[in-house]
């Protein structure tokens, strides 16, 4: 049963996540970041769909149930389109980016495979099981992506405010999911936990980038070496 | 045990880009000087202390909040409480983490008076906007 905290979460984050691609629309950099703004429009007509599934079926039919796990797994692949275009800003100078594109694109290949490997020789053999296992996976190859970025961004000393504060949020939106995926998987009966933290992860990416589009321009920039935690 | 690596990494990453991105915060907010009303009422001028942080964030929720500013506050909020405990529980056993807490703690403090000043500032425009209009 959803109450009306649970309405207004969902509201709110897909008001937010609209909300992205009207403040890039307003700051300009729409097209340059194309790929974070396609993930939040994706997110939006993934949040109507899941409420219309919800309002036709009710929140424990199975129809909801696969309709949110598919849906998920399709917006973290989105997401990962979205770390090719931050790799694709970082590396413009160097390249490199159409490799790293193929690299990435072999990566989810492969980690879609991996997943389904592993279900497939466990006993239960179950959709959802699959669902959450390959879930679980895309978030946890995407939180080393976005790791490797940062470390990346770090020694090529990048100082572009934006670029920097929308790699960190998305790296802890990712390190979220997969705790959380890998809590589900390990511990099913603690639903409170696993069951509050997406939608909470879920807000804090769009107010992040919000943040970091209506905040500071292409050209602010900081200090690189203030940046790591051990201070160097 | 594959969910429990998983589980163990991604805390860690976590609280590594939590950290990583509160210092992307303050870094943005150190270079710029406080103005001179301000200095004289949080008594800070060009570096704070981590002690003065609960007294400036005292301060910022007398003040109007503009929501530009809630987020980053909240999270350098966050930040200041977990320095807190780090220095706390491992400072002790690790001196050199000890001082690295407190000059945090002390960006955290300054990151603060730079949003009060905004915010003042900010109160300020919409005031003499509403006088003039």
């Amino acid at each position: 049963m959803v109450g009306p905290f649970g309405y207004t979460i969902w509201l709110l984050g897909a008001l937010l996540e609209a909300a992205v691609v009207v403040c890039s629309l307003v700051r300009g950099p729409l097209r340059r970041y194309f790929t974070l703004n396609l993930y939040m429009a994706m997110s939006v007509l993934v949040s109507v769909g899941r409420y219309l599934e919800f309002s036709r079926h009710g929140l424990t039919s199975s129809e909801y149930v696969y309709f949110y796990y598919y849906s998920d797994a399709i917006l973290t692949i989105c997401l990962y389109f979205a770390l090719m275009g931050l790799y694709a800003i970082v590396f413009e100078e160097l390249g490199v980016t159409m490799r790293l594109r193929v690299f990435m694109m072999l990566l989810l290949i492969g980690t879609t495979l991996f997943s389904y490997s592993v279900v497939h020789q466990s006993e239960s053999r179950m959709l959802t099981r699959y669902i959450i296992e390959i879930s679980q996976n895309l978030y946890f190859v995407g939180l080393i992506l976005t790791y490797v970025l940062w470390a990346a961004l770090l020694k090529l000393r990048e100082s572009r405010v934006r670029v920097i504060q929308i790699v960190l949020s998305l790296g802890m939106y990712f390190s979220i999911n997969a705790a959380n995926y890998a809590l589900r998987n390990a511990y099913p009966d603690l639903r409170f936990v696993w069951a509050f933290l997406p939608p909470a992860a879920g807000m804090f990416l769009p107010i992040a980038w919000i943040y970091a589009f209506m905040k500071f321009d292409d050209e602010a920039r900081l200090a690189p070496g203030r940046l790591a935690a051990v201070p160097r | 045990m594959m969910a429990a690596l998983i589980f163990i990494f991604s805390v860690a990453a976590l609280m590594q880009f939590f950290v990583s991105y509160c210092r992307s915060l303050i870094a943005a907010s150190s270079r710029k000087a406080l103005s001179a009303d301000v200095q004289d009422v949080i008594g800070i001028r060009r570096s704070a202390n981590g002690d003065d942080f609960e007294r400036v964030m005292q301060y910022l929720h007398l003040c109007p909040d503009r929501r530009e500013d809630r987020n980053g506050v909240k999270a350098i909020g966050a930040y200041f409480r977990l320095l807190g405990a780090v220095g706390a529980i491992l400072g002790k056993l690790v001196p050199s983490l000890r001082v690295w807490t407190e000059l945090e703690r002390s960006q955290c403090a300054y990151f603060a008076a730079v949003a009060l000043d905004r915010r003042i500032a900010h109160n300020r425009d919409m005031f003499a906007e509403q006088m003039s209009g």
